[in-house]
């Protein structure tokens, strides 16, 4: 059986699972940054109690299956918390990107960590504050060594993003379902849903890569992770 | 009902009978996922230019797909070719074929970092290739590799929750199933969240004990220890 004009026909509908699939990577690595640079501050400069809450965060959010955090988030605390109504797209994209905050911001850390202790003291001996040195002396030179271990963090949530079909987002393996379903041809629509992970796995990365390029400083190795 | 009762007679009986699954599920899996993991880094390191793109090509494929996907496949695919598992068979090959291709990449990692010159003294003392790969260079590679290894190994722990995706009733389904009968969603998914959690631990801690056990005096460990 032919199975391009039936993928031809279910174009409209596999892109709009594909939009859907980048988009629920996009808000979890976008919310991944965001929780965990602060997280990941925290934990290298922050007062004991704030190191112990980033520390059990990550323990629990890196201990927990993705499905197990999604049912619980999903069917559990978010409707708790009068939070029922959101979408199961917002949920998913919720629940990646806080269990993305968790491993970014270890990520993150160790960038930070490898930034010699000497640039804060020289920094500060010139009469930065503590702040002030964190944004331009710190972190400047910690996020470009934390981009290629950040960049391996896209293949991982991508993947992860095809758990959210158990919630319902109706995100590219929802539609390969309803297509295999409908069509009642399996194989072939499997492994071309496969066909374009691959390619948005890949393709993501190499897009990733270059920008570690162009952003890379010459004569600044940021080979050290 | 009485919170305790439920717990107690309903909940905890169910998750160990579907923690009873997931740990057959592991144990499954996780030897056969290690030696998988160990002859694609050896073919891709040392086999033949064909063995070797096929060892490159088995893991740039695993790696690029779902392993959600990867199971629907091997469950609802396979069937329409006439090949049919049963759910919990087909969790087990997918669990290996993932584990095996990500146990690889870190093994091969471990295979480079073995310097060449110990495979030019191994055949010069009168080894074949073979003597060699298997006496000297994977007894060092491999420990080197096992920060990665157990990495992977709680990656395997906390994935073998997708099984229940196709129908397996593990630790993950048998909540599931608590939850939605006794509409007690966050409780049970917590417990099940706390079993996941206490077995990822106790597996964080084994590793760190065998990583000293296994290590050679005098060698220097390449990798910091495992996390999570």
């Amino acid at each position: 059986m032919d199975i391009l004009p039936i993928l031809i026909d279910w174009l409209p509908y596999l892109l709009s699972g594909i939009a859907s699939t980048l988009g629920l990577v996009l808000a979890a690595l976008g919310l991944g940054v965001l929780l965990g640079l602060p997280m990941a501050l925290g934990q290298v400069y922050g007062a004991r109690p704030v190191r112990w809450v980033v520390g059990i965060y990550v323990w629990f959010f890196r201990g927990l299956p993705i499905l197990v955090l999604l049912f619980l988030f999903w069917f559990g605390i978010f409707p708790a918390l009068g939070l029922g109504e959101l979408s199961a797209f917002i949920v998913g994209a919720v629940v990646l990107g806080l269990r993305g905050a968790a491993y970014q911001s270890q990520i993150f850390r160790g960038a930070i960590q490898s930034v010699g202790e000497g640039q804060m003291i020289a920094a500060r001996s010139l009469g930065m504050s503590r702040l002030t040195a964190i944004r331009s002396v710190i972190l400047p030179q910690a996020m470009r060594i934390a981009l290629p271990g950040w960049s391996n963090e896209y293949p991982n949530i991508l993947t992860d993003s095809a758990v959210c079909y158990a919630i319902g987002v109706v995100e590219l393996l929802t539609i390969t379902s309803r297509m295999v379903t409908q069509t009642h041809i399996t194989m072939p629509i499997y492994l071309a849903a496969a066909g374009i992970f691959i390619v948005l796995n890949y393709g993501g990365l190499k897009l990733l890569h270059r920008l570690e390029k162009r952003i890379a400083i010459p004569g600044f190795g940021t080979g050290a992770m | 009902m009485d919170q305790a009762v439920f717990f107690f007679e309903i909940l905890l009986p169910a998750l160990m009978q579907g923690l009873v699954v997931t740990l057959q599920l592991i144990a499954c899996s996780a030897p056969f996922g290690l030696a998988l993991g160990v002859a694609v880094a050896v073919g891709r390191q040392y086999g033949n230019p064909v063995v070797s793109w096929l060892c490159k090509t088995y893991v740039f494929l695993i790696k690029g797909t779902p392993l959600l996907l990867l199971l629907f496949i091997l469950y609802f695919g396979l069937p329409s070719i006439g090949i049919t598992f049963t759910a919990f068979v087909a969790s087990v090959v997918g669990f290996i074929l993932c584990n095996g291709a990500y146990n690889a990449e870190y093994i091969r990692g471990a295979l480079i970092s073995i310097k060449e010159g110990q495979m030019v003294a191994a055949q010069a003392l009168g080894m074949t290739r073979w003597q060699a790969i298997r006496n000297v260079i994977l007894p060092q590679a491999l420990r080197r590799a096992i920060p990665g290894l157990s990495n992977e190994f709680i990656y395997l722990i906390k994935y073998s929750s997708l099984a229940y995706m196709i129908t397996v009733i593990e630790l993950s389904g048998a909540g599931k199933l608590v939850a939605t009968k006794y509409f007690t969603y966050t409780e049970s998914f917590a417990a099940v969240g706390i079993v996941y959690l206490v077995l990822v631990s106790i597996t964080t801690i084994a590793v760190t004990i065998l990583e000293k056990r296994v290590a050679v005096p005098g060698t220097v460990r390449a990798t910091p220890s495992a996390q999570l």
